[in-house]
């Protein structure tokens, strides 16, 4: 055990690691606290906020104030969040779907090819997300690639009237985040042993039970890796619901941005973010603790 | 006769052949979802060349919005920012990710590694539209106003794993023996480090700078969040144009950043497995 460093020199460490704790300290961990501070604030009507205490941020989740001003039911933000978490797990069970055969498919190939699929998967992920979604304007949209030769072939007579719609909504978020399903399926298949296949199909195991039983349950961890890094971003989605949901089918991340680009609502605005914070981390908690006690449980 | 019957049975000898573990129709399963994944890149890229006004409205085959993308003023600022957001935010995050992940590679077992490690990777867990609000409250709140900086510094921040992954499995994977070697013949802590560890680690901190340049250049929400007037970055003049009405200016635009994203990510696969392939074990 040698390094460059010694191993009594914990200053050095600390030395090392100290610009990182500055900047992601500072510029990431307490705006997260002051933003949740903010949603216990006052809204200031040009934006920003008056340093008064208030839940008014939390209760218009759930209510309004009517003509007389009486606290009334509304379910119009619930229904939102509620739309974002089916669009979200729609496209994360569509991702997961689409994607198990072909991260599969992939360890089956000889390794120089496995690298270059790999390769293929990742280019549209680091591309622009902005630029490939608007991509899906002209494929869905009106007279677009689509419609077009369905329309000159006289098989449809009108608009299909694809975007503006969940659906486009679904499309788009699936596409956007597919690679991150593959990659972790894959990265866990590339593990499995393909012995235990063979021994299973000489125990009589059928192709579907090989798979059900042998194939996915060692590949677990890579699916419900690959489940909650699609599901976190679609939920926060903000230009998949916007570009194809044509600004008017609001999402959660959309909702949020509204609150400060037009509506001017900070506390509100961070109160949302706040709720979408807390989903993702009762996720990361939930999965923290299956890997930890499949790690206990492979120790045995 | 005899052919006649092998060839009646070769198909179903075939489907009997098939090894273990091996199902019918992930080849085309394989091939459709490549083709989705591609699509919109395909159809982009072709509809760039469109002469007509409307994007949709195929006019014939020409180069006039490239030209009249790149004689955009508007566009050629953006892309000046986006330049410079980029490359400053490339420095920095490579340099503070390079001696963090020393660190955290090569310090051993310590108090506080896991916490480290998760506080480096927190930008990837957190949604980015709570990041971008959390930036501009923060921001507005200690009445910060630079400008662009303000826009570098978020990118900096959340270029800082990006910039990490790849130098960290770079030094797990490489092997101190060189580096026992040279403290052996006498070599200062320092000297080992620059002559040795540095060149040894310099495709992980090239790896690390090509993915950092990338996520800062395609960034949008945050920047859009962040950035006040006269620092729009090009995929928020991007987001701007789409929003005024679909012209091919904006497939013009969008490949030219899709050609740069797809130079530098190839560039880094290259390097990567290069890398992967001299790694001394």
């Amino acid at each position: 055990m040698s390094n460059w460093l010694p191993q009594s020199a914990a200053g050095k460490r600390w030395l090392g690691l100290a610009p990182s704790y500055f900047v992601i300290g500072i510029f990431m961990l307490v705006p997260m606290i002051i933003m949740a501070v903010f949603s216990f604030l006052e809204p200031n009507p040009y934006g920003g906020v008056k340093p008064v205490g208030s839940l008014a941020a939390y209760v218009k989740l759930f209510f309004e104030y009517d003509l007389e001003d009486n606290l009334v039911f509304n379910p119009g933000y619930i229904n939102i969040i509620f739309r974002s978490f089916q669009l979200s797990f729609g496209a994360t069970l569509l991702c997961l779907v689409f994607g198990f055969p072909v991260a599969y498919y992939i360890t089956l190939q000889p390794e120089n090819r496995r690298n270059f699929y790999i390769y293929l998967v990742t280019i549209p992920f680091w591309t622009n997300l902005l630029i490939r979604t608007f991509a899906w304007i002209i494929i869905l949209g009106r007279g677009g690639v689509i419609e077009t030769p369905l329309l000159a072939a006289g098989i449809i007579d009108d608009s299909l009237r694809m975007m503006y719609t969940d659906g486009a909504i679904a499309i788009g978020l699936t596409y956007s985040y597919l690679p991150l399903m593959v990659l972790p399926i894959y990265a866990s298949l590339e593990k499995l042993d393909f012995r235990l296949l063979e021994a299973a199909s000489d125990l009589y195991a059928n192709r579907l039970e090989v798979m059900t039983k042998v194939v996915i349950p060692l590949c677990k961890p890579g699916i419900i890796a690959g489940c909650i890094l699609v599901f976190i971003p679609c939920l926060g989605a903000f230009i998949a619901p916007n570009l194809l949901g044509g600004g008017k089918k609001l999402m959660l991340g959309s909702l949020v941005q509204f609150q400060f680009a037009s509506a001017r609502n900070w506390p509100f605005g961070a109160a949302l973010s706040m709720l979408l914070l807390s989903a993702v981390v009762i996720m990361l908690i939930f999965y923290a603790r299956a890997a930890k006690k499949r790690a206990a449980m492979e120790g045995d | 006769m005899i052919e006649q019957t092998q060839k009646a049975s070769s198909p179903r000898a075939r489907k009997k052949m098939l090894p273990v573990g091996h199902y019918r129709g992930l080849g085309g399963w394989t091939v459709f979802f490549f083709v989705f994944l591609y699509l919109p890149i395909v159809v982009l890229i072709f509809y760039s060349f469109n002469a007509n006004r409307m994007v949709m409205n195929w006019g014939g085959f020409g180069f006039d919005w490239y030209l009249k993308a790149f004689q955009n003023e508007d566009i050629q600022k953006a892309v000046w920012n986006s330049l410079i957001v980029a490359t400053i935010a490339t420095i920095f995050a490579t340099a503070i990710a390079t001696i963090g992940a020393l660190v955290l590679a090569r310090g051993g077992n310590f108090r506080g590694k896991t916490i480290s490690l998760g506080l480096i990777t927190l930008p990837l867990m957190v949604p980015e539209i709570v990041t971008a609000v959390a930036v501009l409250i923060f921001f507005s709140a200690i009445g910060l106003k630079l400008g662009l900086g303000n826009v570098i510094i978020a990118h900096i921040t959340f270029c800082i794993p990006f910039a990490f992954m790849p130098i960290r499995a770079r030094l797990e994977g490489m092997d101190t023996s060189l580096e026992q070697a040279a403290r052996d013949l006498y070599a200062s802590e320092w000297e080992t480090f620059r002559y040795i560890t540095v060149p040894l680690l310099m495709p992980g901190i090239v790896a690390g700078a090509m993915l950092s340049f990338v996520i800062s250049m395609d960034d949008f929400i945050i920047t859009l969040m962040v950035g006040g007037a006269g620092s729009t970055t090009l995929p928020v003049y991007i987001y701007s144009m789409i929003r005024r009405g679909l012209t091919p200016e904006i497939n013009a635009v969008s490949t030219l950043l899709l050609l740069v994203s797809i130079a530098i990510v190839t560039a880094y696969w290259v390097v990567s497995r290069k890398s992967e392939a001299d790694t001394v074990h």
